[in-house]
């Protein structure tokens, strides 16, 4: 079977409308019949992979979009999310872990990300995000 | 989502204040704004300096709920008083687990145990 695409948006920077989105998603998910086991993983690096493109890609500008698509081949679900920024090397990212930042309120979406999904891939210029997953669906 | 929709469900027992997530998710920014405000009162408005924050409810949290989470850690360590959280199931522990918060909260298994920690 080859890979479909379920989903395809593109909308301004805004939370609320990536809240919108992200609903239409889920109620996606669930009418694949996607388990209960996969779905807050999803519903989790969606949310991660959402507010980062919005807030520190696009900078909470509403003039700048962002599109995310969604593919599906048999049990492997693909999301890709494009912003308008310039872009960020991953590498920079400070290890949230290390025992400095363990007490500062952000910088753990990426983290997070590849801990529920089984691969996060970074576009070169770091604008365009990929996750990946092989989920359980009751079909 | 109005502020003045509460997000936990409060009790108090020996003197520890047991405020238990509603939220089975809480991971998008509305819901994550509300419940850090309400959050932050119990220290800064109510002056409780004992508090357990019970997730039995929660399924999920972003990283931005786990920002807010560390907030109020660091409101109730700067008024001197103690924070808990009990009751997470093995997905939530995951995420803790993952970005080492384990090292920075006081994890119990359930209530009574938080308790006795108190």
């Amino acid at each position: 079977m080859s890979e479909l695409i379920i989903y395809n948006q593109t909308f301004a920077s805004d939370l609320h409308v990536s809240a919108d989105v992200q609903k239409e998603l889920q109620e996606l998910w669930q009418a694949q019949g996607m388990s209960e086991m996969d779905l807050p993983d999803m519903q989790l690096a969606l949310e991660e992979g959402l507010a980062n493109a919005i807030k520190h890609g696009n900078k909470m500008d509403p003039g700048k979009k962002v599109t995310v698509e969604c593919f599906l081949n048999e049990d492997i679900i693909r999301i890709v999310i494009q912003d308008e920024g310039k872009g960020f090397d991953p590498e920079d990212v400070p290890d949230p872990t290390l025992p400095e930042n363990l007490d500062k309120p952000s910088g753990r979406g990426v983290m997070l990300m590849k801990a529920f999904m089984d691969d996060v891939i970074y576009n070169d210029i770091g604008n365009q995000l990929t996750f990946i997953k092989r989920c359980t669906f009751d079909r | 989502m109005a502020s003045d929709v509460t997000r936990f469900n409060i009790q108090t027992i020996d003197g520890v204040t047991i405020a238990k997530f509603i939220d089975n998710r809480i991971l998008d920014e509305a819901t994550i704004q509300v419940i850090g405000e309400q959050m932050y009162r119990l220290v800064d408005d109510h002056g409780l300096r004992k508090v357990v924050l019970d997730f039995e409810a929660v399924e999920h949290l972003s990283s931005a709920a786990l920002g807010k989470l560390i907030n109020m850690k660091k409101k109730m360590d700067a008024a001197g008083g103690q924070l808990g959280m009990c009751s997470l199931r093995p997905e939530l522990l995951k995420i803790f687990k993952v970005t080492k918060l384990t090292k920075v909260f006081n994890i119990y298994a359930s209530i009574e145990k938080a308790l006795k920690g108190f």
